[in-house]
């Protein structure tokens, strides 16, 4: 393991297979009375979010406050970035307080890697703009592992995932194409050519525009979100268009292999790009993805933070 | 920290390296005679132990009527199990049996890289008001049995809790003592105890080495690296 968690793509599938098999055995923790274990007594643990978020921050919050970590959250609005600190002034100051472990979410592609060359301690990539989500490809990875019955030391040789939507701003999709690849699995893409980035040549997966012919030949179907927020064009020319085209409504639910799993990283738009009934119906992971991203997030820091200093 | 004023925290440099074995005038090369492991227990003299210790638990907790038995892994593991089938041969219904990895409660956790977890596989019916037997190859410091107990700490309220180890090696480091002991066993701190179990490692043997004989890749659990 490396010190860091900047990238997906950084693990090898061996690297990839301790941190979904540590999150297995971590995992029982939530079955007991007492949700808590004493590995990180002493250590903090800063949560630094530049974007909103609701479940990674408390995902991490959770995981690190089960490891009996100390847990700082450092939300921007009300801090003085707001008053214009500069990245490098605000890792600087986390560093002053003994951050172990910085987790952050910026909107620019690259923000955690710059970050990592100041910091002493650890960092946890949770979402950098476009870039990548190394956490949330590691849940998705360790939720099909669970549904399909494979158990530690498995990896996800075989299955066929698919991943439909808004590729072009979505950090989740690139992180599980390389992730869901690494672990043997055989990604495909769906997505409007306009929501395509552009290098989509050089991912190890292949590329289609027909959710129809994609969806009967899905093990796992993962359906991103809109991103409007990052959107400053008209990429497609309405949503109902779009929801007629890319969403997973009822009618392709059928269509998918009887085993088939449907996923979503949150938050959704339903109606939009998957309809309410598909996101309720028991073949949906939803749920079980917000309770297994507290697991695989304790693994990482676990993983991480648990041994000897990182710096030596 | 536990362990900051400890002799064993400091000392990490046993893996072998600095061991020099004098060499022997026509010895086998790269192991010299002390390099030679010596089997203290064979498959028949540990098969007995474990049926002296089934039924010295059997005796002790009054027919086993409340009791779990804990393994801790890697090798803990199947020695519990093998308890459970004795005691259950003897008194004619199945005794629980599981796993309980300490890992997340070592004291040493932070003098090496973190450590990929062992299972931990709690019986149905929990531990609550139960006695819970922890079983293990080897007893030396008394620090695993010491993180054991926190461990079943956060698992619940047994009546009562205690050890069953198939070696007791001695050094111990901590007030810590077990209840069914399969051999004891006088070590240097220079040896290293290696159990071999059919489960893990296809026979069953006992054998005790010079630290330097550690250093060769081998099958089997050893006690005595840490120091």
């Amino acid at each position: 393991m490396n010190r860091h968690l900047i990238s997906a793509a950084d693990l090898s599938k061996q690297d990839a297979l301790l941190i979904l098999d540590t999150a297995e055995e971590l995992a029982q923790v939530a079955d007991r009375p007492i949700k808590k274990l004493p590995t990180l007594r002493g250590r903090t643990v800063v949560n630094l979010f530049f974007e909103d978020s609701t479940r990674t921050r408390i995902s991490f919050e959770a995981a690190a406050k089960r490891l009996s970590a100390d847990v700082i959250n450092f939300a921007v609005k009300g801090s003085s970035v707001a008053k214009g600190e500069s990245l490098k002034d605000t890792a600087l100051t986390l560093e002053a307080m003994g951050a172990d472990a910085v987790v952050v979410r910026h909107g620019a592609s690259g923000a955690p890697q710059r970050l990592a060359g100041w910091l002493r301690g650890s960092v946890i990539n949770a979402g950098d703009g476009a870039h990548e989500h190394p956490t949330q490809a590691l849940l998705d990875a360790f939720t099909i592992r669970r549904r399909f019955g494979r158990g530690s030391g498995e990896a996800l040789d075989g299955l066929r995932v698919t991943i439909v939507g808004d590729v072009l701003h979505s950090r989740v999709a690139r992180s599980n194409v390389w992730l869901l690849r690494e672990l043997g699995a055989e990604v495909a893409l769906v997505a409007p050519p306009t929501l395509l980035p552009v290098a989509i040549d050089g991912w190890p997966c292949s590329v289609s525009y027909d959710l129809d012919a994609a969806v009967p030949k899905s093990d796992v179907v993962m359906m991103l979100r809109i991103q409007q927020e990052r959107m400053n064009a008209a990429y497609f020319p309405s949503v109902r268009e779009y929801s007629r085209r890319y969403g997973l409504d009822t009618v392709r639910l059928r269509q998918l292999p009887e085993d088939a799993i449907v996923m979503h990283p949150g938050p959704m738009n339903r109606g939009v790009e998957i309809a309410a009934e598909v996101a309720d119906s028991p073949r949906s992971t939803i749920v079980e993805q917000v309770a297994n991203g507290v697991s695989v997030r304790m693994a990482v820091l676990y993983l991480l933070l648990g041994g000897l200093e990182a710096a030596q | 920290m536990a362990h900051a004023a400890h002799p064993a925290g400091g000392q990490p440099g046993t893996t072998g390296d600095s061991v020099t074995n004098p060499t022997p005038t026509g010895g086998p090369p790269d192991r010299g005679p002390q390099a030679h492991p010596k089997t203290v227990l064979e498959a028949a003299e540990i098969n007995r132990a474990l049926t002296r210790i089934a039924h010295e638990i059997i005796e002790r907790t009054r027919g086993a009527e409340q009791v779990v038995l804990l393994g801790i892994p890697t090798r803990g593991v199947p020695l519990a199990g093998r308890l459970a089938d004795r005691i259950s041969q003897v008194e004619g219904r199945a005794v629980p049996h599981g796993s309980l990895d300490i890992t997340m409660y070592r004291d040493d956790l932070r003098l090496r890289p973190a450590r990929r977890l062992g299972p931990t596989q709690v019986p149905a019916e929990g531990i609550d008001g139960q006695t819970v037997v922890l079983v293990d190859d080897v007893l030396y410091s008394g620090r695993t049995a010491r993180a054991a107990l926190d461990a079943l700490n956060d698992l619940g309220r047994p009546l009562a809790v205690q050890l069953a180890v198939l070696v007791d090696r001695g050094h111990r480091e901590l007030p810590i003592r077990a209840d069914y002991v399969g051999k004891n066993l006088p070590t240097s701190q220079q040896e290293v105890v290696r159990v071999l179990l059919t489960e893990t490692d296809g026979e069953d043997a006992v054998l005790l080495e010079p630290v330097g004989a550690a250093a060769q890749p081998r099958r089997g659990g050893v006690t005595g690296r840490r120091r």
